[in-house]
């Protein structure tokens, strides 16, 4: 019997291995096709013009102040998802309330909903018409195309990641550190920044650079709320759109780089982050 | 009286947690709350520690009303199941951190945790991390914690019973002598009758949202003021119509008056005592416990024949010491 069993295990075994190799060769093959290459050809097109190409584009108001607008908008929308986001994260882990399953989906609804019905959405509120056009305009505030309604949509966008990182940590810590720091006299605000932040912190951080990551990057939903009123409402996305619109590819490839480089640095902190994260809940 | 309680009654739901409790635990006594899981007993502790809101009634802490105060402020030293360790600091971060919210002097501090860790024999590991430590250890870190701020009651929610048996034994022997060197007032709850009466002074008897009985350990064993009591502090078989103690009763081997007949089942050596299960004629099994001495002079046999009587009858009386609710 057992002559008979074992050229089977072994034919069995070698067929494991030829089908981990074809996985594995599947793997990279789709990571250097879908991945690499256009990274690779935005790096390549991006340094081809050479250095003074890279100087005189930064040497552009419109370029500047695309940037200016794209990480003004992400430090705004990075620091309302992360309070907001940290606020709802503590009533979905810790209270039970009527419709709590309800607002636990609707918190998950910016990731399914398209961004450019986000951008929609907000021109029908805010927009010529909208339900609450008449009350801004009479404070004379413009929030359709202009910064307001580009940093609403932004923020709309990024509201899941913050709470959807955080809930989980909050369910497994559960409450009885911070009981135990109650009766040694520790204050909400105390226990807050002394015993429950510190162990939530690593997952907060990789929620806010994911929300980073994802604010830099929106085109749709600011595309449809800018107005796209050059050098005022133009994010350095809708910059790259314009410059290959109008046929400057050159400066459209270095804006697009550094954007891209921007962003491979956020996902080398979000795998750091990560890591320390998943490394703190292992010091269980 | 270091605790009052007053008429407490909390509900969860549609659940009733709390049922109109009243209980006065003694200056510098260690006070068990005794009771089956669900009874009570730790929202009964939390309640006291103003971890809960009781929905009616009052909490008085050293005879000031403290049903209101949230647990910062009520002088309380917790200690919870599952050590509620600060995972995050050091053995003497987590030792000193009561001190470092009260902002106490550095060297204050030092000293004090030095002397704590000291006293739960922990001052070779304070620079370890909770996950270093084996659950005892935690457990004594968690209670050196709790007495650093000098809590004028320590309060310890089922504290052994994540902890394997031997440790367990030992952290209560441990923690009795502690008590008896420095007599802070301390409530414990348990479900572990063995646990109440080796600790306590007094015990509480918990049961359904109630306090069954209130005594010494001694007075609840022999003189149980219910069912409950009698049959959850010990061992009990059923003896005709009552229950009685397995050790209270004989066996002998000559037909006597007052005696009954009944049947050897099966012997059972527990070292020193012995456990004889019986069953009478009528097919009813009781269980008789004899110490190894006695067992060996009756040579008792499986299938025997033996007639057994009640030595003392510990029935349950409904005017035994301190039945019924308690001020």
């Amino acid at each position: 019997m057992s002559t008979h069993v074992q050229p089977g295990v072994a034919g069995r075994a070698h067929r494991g291995r030829a089908v981990r190799v074809l996985l594995v060769g599947i793997a990279l093959l789709y990571v250097v096709v879908l991945i690499v290459a256009p990274l690779a050809g935005i790096v390549y097109y991006g340094l081809r013009s050479g250095f003074g190409a890279i100087g005189d584009t930064f040497s552009q108001p419109d370029v500047v102040h695309a940037f200016y607008l794209t990480f003004l908008i992400m430090l705004i929308a990075v620091a309302v998802t992360t309070v907001f986001g940290l606020a709802v994260a503590f009533v979905l882990a810790r209270d039970r309330f009527p419709g709590k399953s309800l607002l636990s989906a609707l918190v998950n609804l910016p990731l399914a909903v398209s961004p450019v019905v986000v951008g929609l959405m907000a021109i029908l509120l805010f927009g010529r018409g909208g339900w609450f056009e008449s009350f801004f305009t009479a404070q004379g505030i413009q929030i359709v195309f202009a910064l307001p309604s580009m940093v609403l949509v932004t923020i709309f966008i990024s509201i899941p990641f913050v709470i959807r990182e955080v809930v989980p940590l909050l369910d497994e810590l559960g409450m009885d550190e911070e009981q135990a720091a109650w009766t040694l006299g520790a204050s909400r605000l105390q226990t807050f920044f002394r015993i429950t932040l510190p162990n939530i912190r690593w997952g907060l951080f990789y929620g806010m650079a994911l929300s980073a990551a994802r604010s830099i990057g929106e085109v749709g939903a600011v595309l449809v709320v800018s107005g796209l009123l050059q050098g005022r409402t133009e994010t350095a996305t809708l910059y790259i759109l314009r410059a290959f619109d109008q046929y400057q590819p050159e400066q459209g490839y270095i804006v697009a780089l550094t954007l891209a480089s921007f962003s491979i640095v956020l996902l080398m902190a979000i795998e750091f982050f990560k890591r320390r994260s998943v490394k703190a809940a292992g010091q269980e | 009286m270091a605790i009052g309680v007053r008429n407490v009654t909390k509900r969860f739901g549609d659940f009733v947690a709390l049922d109109d409790v009243s209980l006065a635990i003694p200056t510098g006594s260690l006070t068990v709350l005794l009771g089956p899981s669900g009874s009570g007993k730790s929202t009964l502790l939390r309640v006291i520690a103003g971890l809960e809101q009781p929905d009616s009634g009052e909490v008085a802490i050293f005879e000031t009303d403290a049903t209101d105060l949230p647990p910062q402020k009520r002088g309380v030293g917790f200690v919870f199941q599952h050590y509620a360790s600060f995972k995050r600091m050091s053995v003497r971060d987590n030792v000193a951190f009561g001190l470092k919210i009260q902002k106490r002097p550095k060297k204050e501090i030092r000293s004090r945790v030095e002397e704590l860790l000291e006293l739960v024999q922990l001052h070779g590991l304070a620079d370890r991390y909770p996950s270093q430590l084996s659950g005892g250890q935690r457990q004594r870190m968690a209670l050196a914690r709790a007495l650093a701020v000098e809590p004028r009651v320590l309060l310890l929610d089922e504290p052994f019973g994540a902890l394997d048996a031997r440790v367990r034994k030992e952290l209560r022997a441990w923690l009795r002598r502690l008590h008896d060197e420095a007599p802070v007032t301390t409530v414990l709850v348990t479900h572990d009758q063995e646990e109440a009466m080796e600790v306590a002074d007094r015990v509480a008897v918990v049961n359904r949202g109630r306090i069954e009985q209130y005594g010494k350990p001694r007075d609840l064993y022999e003189h149980p003021a219910t069912e409950f009591v009698m049959t959850f502090v010990g061992p009990v078989t059923r003896f005709g119509e009552a229950y009685i103690r397995p050790h209270d009763l004989e066996v002998e081997l000559e037909r006597g008056r007052g005696n009954q007949e009944a049947t050897i089942e099966r012997i059972v050596h527990l070292g020193f005592e012995v456990r004889v299960e019986l069953s009478l004629p009528g097919g009813e099994r009781l269980e008789v416990q004899l110490t190894k001495r006695e067992a060996e002079r009756l040579e008792l046999l499986n299938g025997q024949r033996v007639f057994i009587r009640p030595s003392r009858v510990a029935e349950v009386e409904q005017d035994a010491p301190g039945a019924g609710i308690v001020s």
